[in-house]
This record gives structure tokens, sequence and C-alpha cells, in this order.
């Protein structure tokens, strides 16, 4: 994919971010966050529900004016040269560019046609994003017919009509069943390995840990960790010893017998009676402690084991609560209607609500 | 991928406006294919006004007595005309907000279109949408006996008004749908003001049958111009009065509405 569009071909990063700041209000939905992104890279935003991510996607791609702090997007401001930046993006998420009663096909096209293609630069455009998107049977059908999985391609594809050098992807698999999203993980693989510049929001960490060569993590409008995957599972410190205690009442015998073991405070799911405790380096040596220390205080357990930290663990260590509380796909109520992606948006709390609901 | 046409760099006064005006057909093109496929959007946009006049033809207007020495039906026709270009509005409400919610004016405020072309599409569409709709129930009017009184001119000039009256009350409902941002909210309100707007007027009963106080709103109220003057372009009788008014109180919705509208529209999202 060439670059096509706009502007000087600045030596620097693809995007630029620095001491971004924007308030609703009171709600201070981001206090001064810094990224950057190598050309040909994928940053993985993550971080919970109404961490800032929406808003911080809404003013890289002009939607939204910043209150201080700088951006840029292939070299251009977003503030001073939103038509230069409009130029050089794409951008997906939801299936918001979709028009339900056109087919794929026609809507593929209008979209080029408002990317200024002539009419069969348009058609033949569509026609290969189809191909390249798997939409090829489905074309010429209404899009309201299609899958979850197929309105996320579709939508995808109209992102990339424009032949952008950077693409955001706004949550690009939340609210799909588990086989689309892995379909998405493909598709998305597959652009990113043609060389597009991307930033992908997520909260979900394995999408990150699958997708993004640079995590940033966002909690209430902050960066509070970056690096790569592994980077940021060494935060937790090593290998993680994980059980379930199945009678309740003795969980707190449990966090006792192993505290000695750990690096840290073991972490316990009320819910489901699963303790976890980082180890550090301690390996097998602090499993057999665990072992130990449990069987003395007479403590049954099921599903003792030694297992690398995941990006769960991250997020519960640099964050102290974890980043899928609520929102798993499947829990989000009707396919349009759910989607809160309400006028009041731009509201406040609202950054929950957006995009992210 | 295919090559395509490199955009170039930062486009000339002269292309903008170029693209302004492909952009908003292009956005227009969209919004009537959308509209074709509904069934329900040409449920009430064409069978809603039929029903109205056959409802107040054969089953009111028995018992409507009009000055002079008009039928009914004649008198009725300029009335629902307007009432029916009032109510197309109701879409234009509609599918601002739905778009708006569903984030569709966010992504096409992304793309590097003319931004003006989604508000603009969407009158240019909606008004097309309007001028059939006007000309279906004109159809209907002719086939249970109205007749246009005052040669093809007056004529022509009457649905011109009536789709420019229709424009008017269209900017109103494109600021009410930005800034509602909810159909079923939008919905309610266009109600709420339209109904009464239009029913308290000259639309389909002479005024002078309403108590006073009534009369004192419905003689002076805009929708009443307009349909004063939409009669007399059908059906002859002077009409320079009403017409000054009417064009008068149109240019006011404008002056106070377009801006309105592109500002929701600017802040939406």
């Amino acid at each position: 994919m060439s670059p096509s569009s706009s502007g000087p071909a600045s030596a620097g990063p693809a995007i630029l971010v620095e001491g971004l700041t924007k308030s609703f209000g009171d709600v201070h939905a981001l206090r001064g966050i810094d990224l950057s992104v190598p050309r040909g890279t994928v940053l993985g935003v993550l971080g919970p529900n109404g961490a800032g991510k929406t808003t911080a996607v809404r003013i890289l791609t002009t939607l939204l004016r910043p209150d201080g702090g700088r951006a840029e997007v292939e070299g251009h401001d977003v503030v001073r040269e939103p038509a230069a930046v409009r130029r050089s993006i794409g951008l997906s998420g939801q299936s918001a560019a979709i028009q339900e009663e056109l087919t794929g096909r026609e809507n593929l096209e209008i979209i080029g046609r408002l990317y200024h293609l002539s009419w069969p630069t348009a058609r033949s455009r569509a026609a290969d994003l189809l191909k390249q998107f798997d939409l090829v049977d489905a074309a010429d059908r209404p899009a309201k017919n299609f899958s979850g999985g197929m309105q996320r391609r579709l939508d995808l594809a109209a992102s990339l009509v424009g032949q952008p050098q950077v693409l955001f992807l706004d949550e690009p698999t939340t609210g799909l069943d588990p086989r689309s999203r892995l379909g998405m993980w493909e598709i998305i693989r597959s652009l990113v390995a043609g060389g597009t510049t991307t930033l992908l929001t997520t909260q979900y960490l394995d999408e990150a840990d699958e997708l993004a060569d640079e995590i940033v993590v966002i909690d209430r409008g902050l960066v509070i960790a970056s690096g790569t995957a592994e980077e940021l599972k060494g935060r937790v410190g090593g290998d993680v010893v994980e059980f379930t205690v199945p009678d309740r009442r003795r969980v707190a015998d449990a966090v006792a017998a192993i505290a000695q073991v750990g690096t840290g405070e073991p972490h316990v799911d009320a819910d489901t009676g699963v303790v976890s405790l980082g180890v550090g380096g301690g390996g097998s040596d602090a499993l057999i402690q665990a072992v130990r220390g449990l069987d003395g205080a007479g403590v049954e357990t099921r599903g003792l084991a030694l297992r690398r930290p995941s990006l769960d663990d991250v997020f519960l260590a640099l964050t102290g609560h974890a980043a899928e509380e609520e929102e798993r796909p499947g829990k989000r109520r009707g396919r349009r209607g759910g989607r809160g992606k309400s006028r009041n948006d731009t509201k406040p709390r609202d950054d929950t609500a957006k995009g992210e609901s | 991928m295919t090559a395509v046409a490199a955009q170039g760099g930062a486009p000339g006064p002269l292309a903008r406006a170029r693209w302004a005006v492909t952009d908003t057909l292009t956005i227009t093109r969209r919004n009537l294919l959308v509209w074709m496929r509904v069934p329900a959007y040409i449920v009430f946009t064409v069978i809603q006004p039929v029903m109205f006049v056959l409802l107040f033809r054969y089953v009111f207007g028995g018992a409507i007595r009009v000055p002079g020495r008009i039928p009914y039906v004649d008198f009725l026709m300029p009335g629902i005309i307007a009432q029916t270009a009032a109510f197309a509005t109701f879409g234009t409400a509609i599918a601002l907000a739905q778009e708006l919610k569903k984030g569709v004016i966010d992504r096409l405020k992304s793309m590097p279109m003319a931004r003006s072309a989604v508000l603009a599409g969407r009158l240019v569409a909606d008004t097309g949408r309007m001028l059939v709709t006007i000309l279906i129930v004109v159809g209907v009017g002719y086939a249970v006996s109205f007749r246009f009184q005052n040669g093809i001119v007056p004529a022509v000039g009457m649905v011109v008004l009536a789709t420019v009256f229709g424009l008017a009350i269209c900017c109103i409902s494109a600021y009410t749908g930005l800034a509602i941002g909810d159909e079923e909210s939008v919905q309610a309100f266009g109600l709420i003001w339209l109904f009464p707007v239009t029913f308290l007027s000259s639309a389909f009963v002479p005024i002078s049958t309403m108590p006073g106080w009534l009369q004192a709103f419905a003689n002076n109220q805009p929708v009443t111009f307009v349909i004063n003057t939409m009669r007399g372009l059908a059906l002859g009788g002077p009409i320079e009065a009403n017409l000054l008014k009417s064009v008068a109180c149109l240019a006011a919705v404008f002056i106070v509405f377009v801006p309105l509208a592109v500002r929701a529209y600017r802040r939406a999202g």
C-alpha cells in the first residue's frame, strides 16, 4: 500500500501525542497522555470502559478538539490541519459506516465516491475490498442481513477505501462472538503485515497481546504503563501461582498460608474463589512452597498450577482492578439498540457508554 | 490492492466547491436508495397522506361547510398538501437522529469529504421525496374530483410554495433531530408541535368555525398564511397579502434554523 495522499512526508512517527488533555465538564477523560507510534507498527491502547480510549481516538481522528496538548498524525496537527489528517486516516470500529438498507457493494461504492474516486474506480475498489474481506457472496444483499462479523468486516473494508496510511480501530471486536473475533484478528494481522500503521483500542488483553507491537495501558485518562506484551508481563513479577479454593470459607486461610511465598499480595476473586499470586522468578520452588503451605494449613485446593502471567495479571497489578469486569461479548444488548452510542456521548461520564458499551 | 487515483494534497477552492456539490449528490443518492428500500418509509410518506385525503373527503367532509360555493374537496386539497409537506419532515428528523446515534455522522466527518454534504444531502433528498409525495397527493386529489381552478402556472406555483414551505419545516426538523439526537424523542417532539400548527390553521376547516380564542391563533400563524396563499393559487382569488406574509415567515424560519441546524451538526457526534 503506497502512501497516496497529502502533505510533507515527515520522518517522525506516524502518530505523535504529547500531553493531551480533554475534560467534559468536571470529568477528566484525558489527563495528559503521551503516545508515539512508529510507522508500520501497531499500538494497542488497552483500558477498561471509561479509561479515555475512545476520547483519544476521537481527538486523533479530528472529531473532537483537545483542551490541551498536541496530537499529530502523519506530521499533520489534528487541530490546525484536520483536512490533511482526514486524508491520511481510516477509522473503523463498530459498524457505524454501514448503511444497513444498502448492499455491501453499494456501501463501499458510496464511500469510494465520498473519497472522490471516479465511479469506475470506486466500483473496482469496492469489488477488490469485497474479495479481500471474503464478502463476495454476500456483496449484493442488504447489509442488515449480514452477521455481526460480516458487518464488522464490511465496516473495516469501508475504512480502507481511501487507502489510509494510518488506521484507527476502535474496539474492532467488541460484541463479536469468539469465532468472528478470531476472523477479525486474522484480517487485522494481514492488514498490519501490509505495513499500515495501526492504533487499536481494546478492552481485551488477549487482543492487544495478539495484535500489537507495543501496548499502552490507559486508566482514568492516564497512561499507566507501556511496553511490549512481554515487558508488561514482566511488570507482574514473573510467574504466577494460581489455584481455586472450593470452600469459600477457607480462602482467608489459603491466603495466609501462601503469604510468604510471593513477591506481592495474593489476589482473590471473591466470586470464583480463584487465588493468584505473583512469585517472581521463584518458579517451581515457589510452587512447592505454596503446596507445602496449603497442605500445612489443611486447605483443599483445585487446579493448583504455575503459569506465565497474562495481561490480565498485568492490569490487575497496575490498577488494582480487573480490566474486563463488566464487558464481555455476548453481554451486549441487541444488535443496534444496545450500542449505547448515544448523542450524549460527548458528555462526561459517557465516555463509559461511548462506543465502549 | 489496486492502484487508486492519488487524492493529491490540499485541494484548491475550486475543487472544494466541486466536491461540496458531488458529495452532496452522493449523500442524496444514498438517502434516496435507503428510502426506497424501507417499506415503512413509503407507507409513512405516501399511504398516510392518501388516507388523510380519503378520510377528510369522504368521512369528515360531508359535515364541514366552507364559505363560497366551492366544493369541500377543493378547499381541502391545498391544506392537505401543506400538511403532507410538513409531516414529510418527520423523516428528516428521525433519520438525522438515527445517524447521529449510530455514529454514521462521526464516521462521515472523519473522511475527507465536504462536511456540509451530510446535511445538504439530507435536505436535498428529503425535499425530492417530499415533492414526490406532494405530486402523488395531487394525483389522488384529482381522482376524488379535486380540480385546480386557476390555470397551470398558479397550480405549479402552489406546488412550489408547498415544497418551499416543506423545506423550511425540514430545516426545523433537521435542527431538532440533531439537537435531540434520539429517534423516539424526536418523533414525539415532532408530533407535539407539527400536529397543532397544521391542524390549528385553515387547512381543514374555515377558521371562522373555531372559538374566538383559537381564531386569534389560527388566523395569525404562518401555516395559515401559506395555506391561504396556496388556496388562492389553486382556486383563484387575491393572494398578495398572504403571499407577502408567507414569504416573510418562511424567510425568518430559514434565517433562524439553517444556522441552528448547521451548528447542531458541527457539534454533533
